[in-house]
């Protein structure tokens, strides 16, 4: 709260606010999928400016936070190896792994590289041909266009030391998933801008009509968020369930087509794994036939892998929206961003590690109760 | 990680076969491919994620959306260096133990 009066359309957002108190008149629960919306709805204060009965629900929109174990230690194994440069953004670098993440590798001497553009792991394969160049492809809908055009370019380039270690997830699937699942609590969405920006929102309106929920695509500023709540909860207060747009500057309906062409040449849709969640299936991408010579899992044979998952982490439960962070009995004790013991606490856009850096220590309604949460 | 941050084309080049752009995000400059938005010319504004601009938007929007970004903290990560994210990576718990069980590391 203390932020959002700073911020440079407080009163809008104060006004934005006071309209959504006066349309809702029941309890609603809103998902945002998006790690990076709720990472600035919890930094913002944004649910804590909304009325009592509106509760934001954090979804598995975190790639970071939902890239399977088993996968990471695979990635830390290829690193390990001798005339490897292992490529990765920078926010995998932390992960851990089963033993160590990525950059204890590159401390006892694996050549881990950090880059910005997937394109920058192709040039250190050009510029380096005696080494194997692998590149960690994490991501959503967003970043699959980058890592799908440094394949493209390496394979019209013929490269044969570049390769792309696979996790790629995608958001309609898991949305369905969360609203078949029998214990189903969500009323509404609010879908990731930035995510759409690249597939546009066709793809929603069937999952809108079949599960009667209304979705809005929304952005990740402060009075981007409060709109696209606000849209929402006017859509079910007149019992709407319709895909809306609420970042027009920014996504069209049909998304970036050249990026789609792209990605439906070089991914295959196939089931993921999701950390914390499970299998759902056709959630992820993996290289097509064409491509599939890129793919670091067929390159690098690595078996043997066992993976523990800590017995005390919930992270499935907060990324399917059932429990907040702070609901799980080891949240900021056991476990801690410094400390994670799962997918949750892990990246700094997971809903865990949000609520521990900006003080979520105690529930809501403890909050409610001091009076201090609500307006 | 999936947040596309705006910025400005202040130069396009032909790299290879591919589109590239010196993009400027207020002050920091980067190559950014500009293949996914053929219509994106020289002084326009572009959303780009990991290097790849996605999107074209209009310089208002753009200036104020990445003066919220700046001012929520959502920049330094994006367009960290590798020097910086590796410096990041090596401090790397994000905030203090609140029950002291980690301090001692």
């Amino acid at each position: 709260m203390k932020y959002l009066t700073e911020f440079r359309n407080g009163e809008i957002a104060q006004r934005m606010a006071r309209e959504i108190h006066a349309v809702a008149t029941r309890p609603w629960k809103i998902m945002e999928v998006c790690g990076g919306q709720t990472h600035s709805i919890i930094k913002n204060g944004i649910d804590q400016m909304l009325p009592t009965g509106i509760e934001m629900i954090h979804g598995p929109g975190c790639p970071v936070c939902v890239t399977p174990l088993e996968l990471i230690d695979k990635a830390l194994a290829i690193a390990a190896q001798p005339g490897v440069i292992f490529c990765s953004f920078g926010d995998m670098l932390r992960v851990p792994g089963t033993e160590g993440d990525l950059f204890q590798v590159k401390g006892a001497g694996g050549e881990v590289r950090v880059v910005y553009s997937p394109l920058d792991a192709v040039e250190l394969a050009v510029k380096n041909p005696d080494k194997q160049v692998v590149f960690f492809g994490v991501g959503f809908e967003t970043t699959a266009p980058a890592n799908a055009m440094s394949v493209h370019v390496a394979k019209r380039r013929g490269l044969k030391n570049f390769s792309l270690l696979v996790s790629h997830v995608l958001v309609p699937p898991a949305i369905e998933a969360i609203l078949s699942a029998p214990d189903r609590r969500i009323d509404g969405f609010l879908l990731a801008g930035h995510v759409c920006s690249v597939m546009g929102y066709w793809e929603y309106p069937p999952l809108a009509e079949k599960y009667k929920v209304p979705m809005v695509v929304t952005g990740f500023e402060p009075l981007d968020l409060l709109d696209g709540i606000r849209r929402c909860v006017i859509q079910l207060e007149d019992g709407r369930h319709e895909v809306e747009n609420a970042y027009e500057r920014i996504v069209k309906f049909e998304g970036n087509q050249g990026a789609q062409k792209l990605l439906a040449e070089v991914f295959e849709v196939t089931d993921r794994a999701w950390r914390g969640i499970g299998v759902i299936p056709k959630s992820g991408w993996r290289l097509s036939e064409a491509y599939r010579e890129f793919d670091a899992e067929e390159r690098f044979q690595i078996s043997g892998i066992h993976t523990a998952e800590s017995p005390l982490c919930r992270s499935g439960d907060v990324l399917r929206g059932s429990i907040k962070p702070s609901e799980c009995a080891a949240f900021g004790k056991q476990c801690t961003p410094r400390h994670p013991l799962g997918a949750t606490m892990v990246s700094s856009e997971g809903a865990c590690a949000a609520y521990y850096n900006y003080g979520r220590f105690i529930s809501a309604e403890e909050l409610a109760a001091t009076g201090a949460a609500k307006q | 990680m999936c947040l596309a941050i705006p910025g400005k084309v202040e130069e396009i080049l032909t790299e290879g076969d591919l589109r590239i752009g010196r993009v400027n995000f207020g002050g920091i400059v980067k190559r950014v491919c500009l293949d996914y938005v053929p219509e994106v010319q020289v002084g326009d504004y572009t959303i780009v994620h990991v290097g790849f601009a996605l999107s074209k938007i209009d310089e208002e929007t753009a200036l104020q959306t990445l003066e919220d970004f700046r001012a929520m903290g959502m920049l330094d990560e994006e367009l960290a260096s590798e020097e910086e994210a590796l410096a990041r990576a090596a401090s790397a718990p994000q905030s203090a133990c609140p029950d002291g069980s980690c301090s001692a590391k």
